[in-house]
């Protein structure tokens, strides 16, 4: 929570920052919708002729396949804010 | 029935413990647990505190009757918490207050939208929790030959120890517990379905694979038997993809505003730690959520296997009953059905006469009557059974129930008595409180909570709109709640007047429309009379985007916030950086 010291070389980067984890959102919101509403949706028809083991693709994505797409978000997610975080210097 | 006494015992005896240990000091530790929760502890507290008795019991059965169309649930119920940690739950955290409606009359410093918030967030908790108290209810007189109003009042006094002494501490430590108790009742009997049915030990992998010992997938099975007894095809739906699509939005945008899902990332130390947390909550409810459509599926296929064409043969005389049948070269209904009949889950009509059980589905094509009704609840309880288990695995489940149930209220107990004492208490009308004061207050509107929801649950049967939790409080937190948040962080010109506008454009018609149709004129409406074909449980999403526009409308054409409010947005934007600033911060300073 402590302010950076006014050294010029670890005073946070805030301008930069913020249009970057603007971009990491929308890119990472992308693939929340293409997993969900694309592939357990939209494109549920198309997809459900290709199989995985014994289920239809689009019917395992939205009842599976999107699931474990979440998880891997978040967590992607987390690990790329810490970098852009130290990237910018910013300290939590 | 013994071995459920003992894990009901056995598990309350453990919450109160915790209880006793985890007792609140401060209002710091009753509303946000000290912020000293750990993520990881802190995931776990969430999914206890997410995932309800309806997730535990019902969802399974749900999907297995819905077949594909149950997957706007497991969607909706999980894609939510991508949105919470992308979009609300660090910033939310760097805000560093105590409730929800802090945040929206802070941010939009104004008590008008303090209290339009609160209302929206009492409406929704309590529509919730009745469900969690009659649920209470329910597994007492069924299970444990307890009256329905005695076993809420159980759940009640349990609910209270922790709720009122611990706060959020009390409430974080239990939902621990209570996960872990909820998520090994769960996956167990899973476990070995799973293996019975496909050879294969993770119900994941099970629910694609093939048949033990056949040469066809078990989807591909479960789909062709469903069809040819008359039912929906498993693989897909009659809902329109629109409707579809409506419905998973407005579950996961709802599941983002949900306040009693938010106010858990504020009791992490730190904003990297609400996103962290929010990763973690995932993992440990995709446990469960991945497992209950494939316990869906094996159940159903079990159930028309073992049920359908067998000779009836009533609970009483068991034995000898099934025993004449087989040896007249018949096959008897199988032991489970009988146990089951008794707590009245399970039920047969002999429509025809002939002694059979028929399952058939509304376009049977040999033109026989259903006669078999399954209550959705059965898939999760009658599974150990079905899959033979020890006894003691019956009981289990019902103890993980109870934990489902119990936990979710008290994280919806901690949303009422909150946004009682703080909100409407101490920033509202009583503005010079001491913390003291407050401290006693919120114990107080707890306990008053708990009696509330108590009674809520009693008269749940009289009161029509506790049924419909899905539409009203996932569409209630999707259009009116998850839209301020969200433009109070992103947009900084989003200002009092749209925030006002934008919440009440997404509460009145949100409720207008779900009322006429659920319970109103319209309840017999057809989906031609839908607005855009778009279901009462979808209708959230599509209002949320009309109050996303009216608030962005009303606040361009108004004045914007002052400098505080904005520099105020840039702070919570950046993690660490959070200062006070005079108007927002003048009630309440931020909680580091």
């Amino acid at each position: 929570m402590a302010d950076a010291p006014e050294s010029s070389d670890r005073t946070p980067d805030r301008k930069g920052y913020w249009p970057e984890v603007i971009r990491l959102t929308l890119t990472l919101l992308a693939v929340w919708f293409l997993v969900s509403f694309g592939a357990g949706i939209l494109l549920r028809e198309f997809l459900d002729q290709f199989h995985i083991g014994g289920a239809p693709l689009g019917f395992w994505f939205a009842q599976n396949g999107s699931i474990y797409v979440f998880v891997a978000l978040i967590f992607c997610y987390c690990a790329a804010m810490n970098r852009l975080e130290k990237k910018y210097r910013i300290e939590d | 029935m013994d071995w459920t006494l003992i894990w009901v015992l056995a598990t309350f005896g453990l919450y109160i413990g915790i209880a006793l240990w985890a007792r609140a000091g401060s209002t710091n530790d009753f509303y946000v647990a000290g912020h000293g929760v750990h993520p990881v502890v802190n995931g776990m507290a969430t999914a206890a505190d997410w995932m309800s008795a309806a997730s535990f019991l019902s969802m399974a059965g749900l999907i297995a009757g819905m077949g594909y169309g149950g997957s706007v649930y497991l969607m909706g119920w999980t894609g939510g918490y991508v949105l919470l940690a992308l979009l609300l739950a660090p910033f939310l955290r760097e805000f560093g207050k105590f409730t929800v409606p802090d945040f929206v009359g802070d941010r939009y410093y104004s008590g008008t939208a303090r209290v339009v918030a609160v209302i929206c967030a009492l409406f929704v908790s309590f529509t919730y929790i009745a469900g969690q108290m009659s649920g209470v209810g329910i597994a007492f007189s069924r299970f444990l030959g307890v009256d329905f109003n005695t076993g809420i009042l159980f759940g009640m006094a349990i609910v209270f120890v922790y709720a009122v002494l611990g706060g959020m501490k009390g409430v974080t430590y239990t939902q621990v517990a209570q996960y872990v108790v909820l998520i090994f009742a769960y996956t167990v009997p899973a476990i070995f379905i799973s293996l019975m049915l496909t050879s294969n030990p993770v119900p994941q992998l099970g629910f694609i694979g093939n048949l033990r010992g056949e040469d066809i997938s078990m989807l591909q099975k479960l789909d062709e038997t469903v069809k040819g007894l008359g039912f929906e095809s498993y693989l897909s739906s009659t809902k329109t993809s629109f409707d579809i699509f409506c419905i998973t939005a407005a579950l996961m945008f709802g599941t983002a505003g949900l306040p009693h899902v938010i106010i858990r990332f504020f009791t992490v130390p730190r904003a990297s730690d609400a996103r962290l947390s929010a990763g973690w909550a995932l993992v440990f409810i995709a446990l469960l959520y991945t497992i209950a459509p494939a316990v869906g599926a094996f159940a159903r296929h079990n159930i028309i296997a073992s049920v359908n064409e067998t000779t009836y043969v009533p609970a009483a005389g068991y034995a000898q009953g099934s025993q004449l049948v087989s040896e007249a070269g018949g096959t008897p209904s199988p032991a489970w059905f009988a146990n089951w009949e008794t707590t009245g889950l399970v039920a047969f009509d002999d429509r025809n006469g002939d002694g059979q059980m028929q399952i058939r589905g509304p376009a049977a094509p040999d033109g026989l009557e259903n006669e078999v009704t399954i209550n959705n609840d059965i898939y999760v309880l009658a599974n150990p059974e079905i899959a033979q288990l020890p006894e003691w695995v019956i009981g289990l489940v019902v103890a993980g129930g109870l934990a489902a149930a119990l936990s979710t209220a008290a994280g919806l107990l901690m949303v009422i008595s909150s946004a009682i004492s703080h909100d409407l208490c101490r920033r509202t009308f009583f503005k010079g409180m001491t913390d003291k004061t407050e401290l006693r207050v919120a114990r107080g509107a707890a306990a008053a909570a708990v009696i509330a929801a108590g009674f809520m649950g009693i008269y749940s049967a009289d009161l029509a709109f506790v049924a419909q939790v899905v539409a009203f409080a996932f569409g209630l937190a999707a259009a009116s709640l998850f839209p301020v948040i969200l433009l109070g962080i992103f947009w900084k010109r989003m200002n009092r007047e749209g925030a006002i506008a934008s919440m009440l454009t997404g509460l009145i018609p949100t409720f207008a429309y779900i009322w006429y149709f659920k319970l109103g004129a319209g309840k017999a409406a057809t989906s031609e009379d839908w607005f855009l074909g778009v279901s009462p449980e979808g209708i959230g999403f599509v209002v949320m985007t009309g109050s996303i526009v009216v608030g962005v409308a009303v606040s361009l054409v108004t004045r914007p916030p002052p400098q505080d409010i904005q520099d105020l947005v840039e702070d919570i934007r950046i993690p660490g950086s959070r200062r006070s600033h005079g108007i927002a911060d003048s009630g309440m300073a931020p909680v580091d």
